[in-house]
């Protein structure tokens, strides 16, 4: 019918499928995403990081290259190795946090200063599926900033090495980028959401991740000054997950404690349980948030 | 005919707030009104057959469809209009709306198309591609209106759609409503503080007060009442034998001071009749008005009871 016909009419077409309806959420915020500038060339730009990775183990692979260089033993300076993609997911999973901080506070305080989450969930839509809606914006970003150009490098290395031995026996790593991104994707994508639903200013929520992982560190390092203890380092997010990492990448704790900006202090490290334990807490603890605050109407006891 | 709405000893409790009473109520018409003061419970009524309160004991059924257990399946049949501000102020009218008619199962081109026609329908047209933050009250309340409409709901829940409008402004959402409802293709549940709103728009209305049930009438049966209920302002000539000519055509009658009766008409007997008769008897019929502000009468008598329970 003509858009200008002006009646009301019952819809009796066809419904999409129940379980596709939290992806219109990400539709929705990567069209509104895609206009701002800052965040296109932000975005753009995380990939300087993987582009020079890959050109470091094309040109290792290369012994012409190497010669027109000038650098012949150049291969024994930079091994390709877990710490050299523990340091590409250090840099990558700090520019994640960036993102994370310009993009998450967006996403659901706007909602919440315009009572919008009553019509969200009026509709066949969930609070659950309203989040991983939500999320899923941060993860498809953070992904391909991550563990998806993580990969790609991962793969370069297996291919030019020429073989699946050296596939085989570095497999743990490929996991451990694969995983560790996705540990370190989730931990943000929820912090950031359960700051936006909280701290309805932009500006503020955004201070508040920095905020989360920074204070929250120097705070941890107060405590181990103060109580001559080392477990004030549970307050260190990124300490945390450089332990996991480690683990998750199969590298010798002894030899390797983390990635670019993501170490636990040499001779002071944690039992592993407990970072665990430290990063599912933070999880949940962003979860309640999320649920106190994402409801249909809001309920004044 | 199968119920809109059936309450079944719904009760919700807020911590140590009882907010709705044990409520039970079959509601059957095309259009039904909520009424009743602030605090009554109409909003929170919406909000437990939305599915964002849980009843805590009782329950629900909306369309035949129990509001625990197939909250989802109840929400597909709802358009909701709630009473606050409810918008994202930075998208256009019309993305806004196909937005929430996608998250509500449309195909992405059926949600655009629909979008604007709802946007035409409500009277937007003109301003579909404006930031909704910069719209005026009343445009928000008609974009509000849009998106519980667009996709094609079998009720539409309307919580105070004439609040803060101007006179010109809540006629053109009053005749909106009227238009929806006449068009028979869905149910209205319309909630409101404003007796004159429930009274042009539903057949049906369900008084709360402090949570429970004060009232519930059917208009449409009651506004035929009053259309038989007749109360007259006579000069001249003797009451009494014009009286008993009423009462040999059936009426009913009752006398007041200075020529005032009060008549209740059969069914078959006109008005027109009685100008007749009294013309016959030589009295002159100064005043005739029917039984007005019934609604008023209804909801005030509500209101009296100690404690809102009928």
């Amino acid at each position: 019918m003509a858009v200008y016909k002006k009646t009301y009419r019952p819809y009796d077409g066809e419904l999409t499928a129940s379980w596709t309806r939290f992806m219109v959420i990400p539709r929705f915020a990567f069209e509104d995403m895609r206009k701002s500038r800052f965040l296109t060339i932000f975005f753009l730009a995380s990939f300087i990081y993987p582009l020079i990775a890959a050109l470091v183990i094309y040109v290792q692979h290369n012994a012409s290259a190497l010669n027109l260089l000038g650098v012949q033993n150049a291969n024994r300076l930079i091994s390709i190795n877990a710490t050299f993609f523990l340091n590409f997911l250090g840099w990558q999973s700090m520019l994640a946090l960036f993102l994370a901080s310009f993009t998450g506070p967006g996403q659901v305080s706007p909602d919440l200063a315009n009572n919008a989450l009553a019509l969200y969930l009026a509709r066949p839509f969930s609070r659950v599926e309203y989040v991983l809606g939500k999320m899923w914006i941060l993860v498809v970003l953070m992904s391909l900033m991550t563990w998806v150009p993580g990969l790609l490098l991962f793969g370069l290395q297996a291919y030019l090495e020429e073989g699946w031995t050296w596939l085989r026996d570095n497999a743990h790593m490929g996991w451990g980028i694969f995983f560790g991104s996705w540990v370190w994707i989730l931990i943000l994508a929820l912090l950031a959401l359960a700051l936006s639903a909280w701290v309805k200013w932009k500006p503020a929520a955004g201070a508040l991740m920095f905020g989360v992982f920074f204070v929250a560190a120097g705070f941890g390092v107060a405590i181990n000054s103060v109580q001559r203890t080392n477990w004030g380092h549970l307050f260190n997010i990124s300490a945390l997950i450089g332990s996991v990492w480690v683990q998750l990448f199969g590298a010798d704790p002894a030899v390797n404690n983390g990635g670019a900006f993501f170490r636990m202090p040499a001779d002071q490290a944690l039992p592993l349980w407990s970072c665990w334990a430290a990063l599912a807490l933070l999880c949940a603890a962003c979860l309640y948030m999320l649920a106190r605050k994402i409801r249909g109407a809001e309920v004044i006891k | 005919m199968d119920p809109v709405i059936e309450l079944d000893g719904l009760e919700v409790r807020f911590g140590s707030r009882t907010i709705l009473k044990k409520l039970s109520a079959k509601l059957t018409g095309r259009s039904i009104g909520l009424l009743g003061p602030n605090g009554a419970g109409k909003s929170t009524l919406i909000n437990t057959l939305l599915g964002f309160h849980t009843p805590s004991s009782g329950t629900a059924r909306v369309l035949g469809r129990d509001v625990r257990t197939h909250a989802r399946e109840v929400r597909r049949l709802i358009g909701y209009m709630p009473e606050s501000d409810s918008y994202i102020a930075s998208m256009s009218g019309v993305r806004f709306v196909r937005l929430m008619a996608e998250l509500a199962g449309l195909p992405k081109e059926h949600a655009l198309e629909r979008a604007h026609e709802a946007f035409f329908y409500v009277g937007l047209g003109e301003v579909r591609y404006r930031a909704l933050g910069t719209y005026s009250l009343g445009m928000k309340q008609a974009a509000k209106l849009a998106q519980a409409i667009a996709h094609g709901p079998k009720l539409l829940f309307l919580d105070e759609p004439t609040n803060g409008l101007d006179p010109p402004a809540r006629l053109r959402m009053i005749q909106l409503i009227q238009e929806i409802r006449d068009r028979g293709d869905l149910h209205l549940i319309l909630s409101s503080h404003l007796l004159r709103d429930v009274e042009e728009c539903c057949d049906e209305v369900l008084i709360l007060k402090d949570g429970n049930i004060a009232a519930f009438c059917n208009l449409e049966e009651e506004r035929r009442a009053n259309k038989r209920f007749l109360e007259l302002e006579t000069r001249g000539g003797v009451n009494g034998s014009f009286l008993e000519a009423m009462e040999k055509m059936g009426c009913e009658a009752a006398t007041g001071a200075q020529g005032r009766i009060k008549l209740v008409l059969p069914d078959g007997v006109e008005v027109k009749q009685l100008y007749e008769v009294a013309a016959a008897q030589n009295i002159q019929i100064r005043r005739l008005n029917h039984k007005r502000d019934s609604l008023e009468d209804i909801f005030l008598k509500a209101m009296e009871a100690a404690d809102g329970r009928l």
